[in-house]
């Protein structure tokens, strides 16, 4: 009993430290663009399935870890710009009903790029899981990658993105323009680049997420639409637009699932949604959210 | 459009269809049925709001149909009985997702749905995962029929049950509750000044896209007579919000309209690029939104509004 809390509370820890890097994505880019990307599932899922073959491509299992992070990166320099500046940049005064058909349907498109590309049969490349060997803890033996790297890779995100935004210019721009668009634009702050700027950033986090997802798991088409599914639970649970929130609150429902996993397999796939549905119920801005005034 | 007339036409033309070839016959059947689901994202869509998840409902329709056939022998009383659970679970639903608007009502609807179709495959020993279920042919008013009658036969349910939708529908819009409906897409809070509960507006046109979805999966699952989880799946979702865009919002024939293409162009399209089928659509989507295209409808009536100043 001891032993499976404490495997679960491992897997967990490994779990929510994905969930938050792609949810902290979405909600970064929300909070900027008021647009909520439904597509960013689908950077998640490329981000994976590149990774998955650049590690292939390294051959050698020293240069796999280099390789998850040049499909973070690549996946999010190109495919954050070209979606920002080719679709997002047009519907940004248009209504919201509008805005979601529009990543809706670059979630349509995108997830059958990733088809086309990769194909259908499951792919799984566990090399940088297997280059970091495991390390034992109460007497259980744990690989490496899941217990050390990916929650350190969670934490460095979340404190390099939290000093980015409080403590360096472009960051704090960034903070000015989610707080008044029209107000930043008035001072002379270009909201064009904030945007591109952002939404980079955003694609980079969710592609990064999947990279570091690749080596744990097979991937398989559909793995993009139940990301973007948890990670919305994620920050809605948190409340749109919260960062540390959507850290806490991916622990939690990291923590919920794989003690589903373990102790209720049955529902394993309901926790996290029963988890949203009863904050929602109670603060229906979220966790940590605050309740917007209605305006006439 | 005129209404009697264009609906007159639609009718003719379907029944063509139908003559035509026996698999057009079962094509309209389900074209019918996804019109019947669209009909109620297009209710939606009256009041800004689209949902990601609706293909829940036609689960919910259809499951209850393959659940019920070996108690039920009538397809009539299937075809009730899956409204019926869909409209509950609707209710269920729509209690909290009619609280909130816009990306909330989107992604919880999108949720819910995605939630359904993993314990539709997990639940194996209730639902038999992805082999889905197989649905033994009933009884249409008591006639035990098979073949050919039993396709026109089911037609015609879809045909009636669609007009007799198609007209409850037109009467909800033009009725005081039908523009609250709208008012909820341009100025809430004044709807909310004027003394009327716009949550409770929603909720019923929630309650009506439900139970159109629950009658349309009623009817897919009749006219397959297997059903799998893959109703539920988000993809199928996605396609009846975008039959609703592409057939347009402006009218009750919208819907079906659009469905009759969606249908008809599947039949090849999606066999010929299995892999590809949701990037045209996804393609398709982006052209109508972002040039701001009223759909099918909008371009008939176009077209009619053109000839009627001619002649």
């Amino acid at each position: 009993m001891g032993l499976l809390l404490l495997l679960a509370a491992l897997d967990g820890l490994a779990y929510a430290a994905q969930l938050f890097m792609v949810a902290v994505g979405l909600t970064l880019v929300f909070g900027v663009l008021k647009i909520l990307n439904v597509a960013h599932g689908s950077l998640f899922a490329i981000g994976a399935y590149l990774a998955s073959t650049l590690v292939g491509l390294a051959g050698a299992p020293e240069l796999s870890l280099l390789a998850l992070a040049l499909a973070a990166l690549a996946t999010g320099a190109v495919m954050g710009p070209l979606i920002e500046r080719g679709l997002l940049a047009r519907i940004y005064e248009k209504e919201h009903v509008l805005q979601l058909l529009v990543t809706f349907a670059l979630f349509m498109i995108l997830e059958d790029v990733q088809k086309l590309v990769w194909g259908v049969q499951p792919l799984f490349e566990d090399a940088p899981v297997r280059l970091l060997g495991q390390v034992e803890v109460g007497g259980i033996f744990y690989t490496a990658y899941q217990l050390l790297l990916l929650p350190g890779v969670a934490a460095v995100v979340l404190v390099a993105l939290t000093w980015f935004l409080r403590r360096t210019l472009l960051g704090r721009t960034i903070v000015a323009v989610t707080h008044d668009r029209e107000a930043a634009t008035a001072i002379g702050i270009d909201v064009r680049r904030v945007h591109l700027v952002t939404f980079t950033i955003g694609a980079g986090l969710a592609a990064l997420g999947g990279a570091l997802a690749a080596p744990t798991t097979s991937l398989v088409p559909g793995i993009g639409v139940q990301m973007i599914v948890l990670s919305f639970a994620v920050v809605a649970t948190a409340g749109l637009g919260q960062i540390e929130g959507a850290a806490v609150t991916a622990l939690l429902i990291g923590l919920a699932r794989s003690l589903a996993v373990y102790f209720a397999p049955e529902l394993e796939v309901v926790i996290p949604y029963l988890l949203m549905v009863a904050v929602l119920l109670i603060r229906p801005a979220g966790l940590f959210g605050r309740a917007e005034l209605r305006r006439v | 459009m005129r209404s009697p007339l264009a609906v007159a036409a639609g009718v003719a033309l379907l029944l063509l269809l139908a003559f035509l070839q026996p698999w057009l016959r079962f094509v309209s059947t389900i074209a019918l049925a996804t019109g019947l689901a669209v009909l109620g994202i297009m209710l939606l869509l009256r009041a800004g709001q689209v949902s990601f998840g609706h293909a829940l409902y036609v689960a919910a329709g259809a499951y209850t149909v393959a659940f019920l056939r070996p108690y039920l022998g009538e397809a009539l009383f299937l075809v009730l009985a899956g409204a019926l659970v869909a409209t509950a679970l609707g209710l269920l639903v729509g209690l909290f997702v009619a609280r909130y608007r816009d990306i909330f009502f989107g992604m919880l609807n999108l949720a819910f749905s995605m939630v359904a179709w993993s314990l539709l495959e997990k639940l194996y020993s209730l639902t038999r995962g992805t082999d889905g279920i197989r649905v033994v042919r009933p009884s249409l008013l008591g006639l035990g029929l098979d073949g050919a009658a039993w396709d026109w036969a089911l037609f015609l349910l879809a045909l009636v049950a669609a007009l007799l939708a198609g007209a409850l529908v037109a009467r909800y819009l033009g009725s005081p509750a039908g523009s609250a409906l709208g008012a909820i897409k341009t100025r809430e809070t004044r709807l909310e000044f004027a003394g009327i509960a716009a949550r409770r507006v929603l909720l019923q046109a929630y309650l009506a896209s439900a139970a159109l979805a629950g009658v349309g999966g009623a009817i897919t699952a009749l006219a397959t007579l297997h059903v799998t989880p893959l109703l539920a799946y988000w993809t199928h979702s996605g396609e009846l919000v975008f039959v609703a865009i592409l057939g347009g919002t402006g009218h009750v024939l919208g819907p079906f309209l659009g469905a009759v293409v969606f249908e008809l162009v599947r039949v090849h399209a999606a066999a010929a690029f299995p892999d590809a089928w949701q990037m045209i659509l996804g393609f398709v989507l982006l052209v109508i939104i972002l040039s701001a295209a009223r759909g099918l409808a909008g371009l008939l009536d176009d077209l009619a509004r053109r000839l009627g100043r001619r002649g």
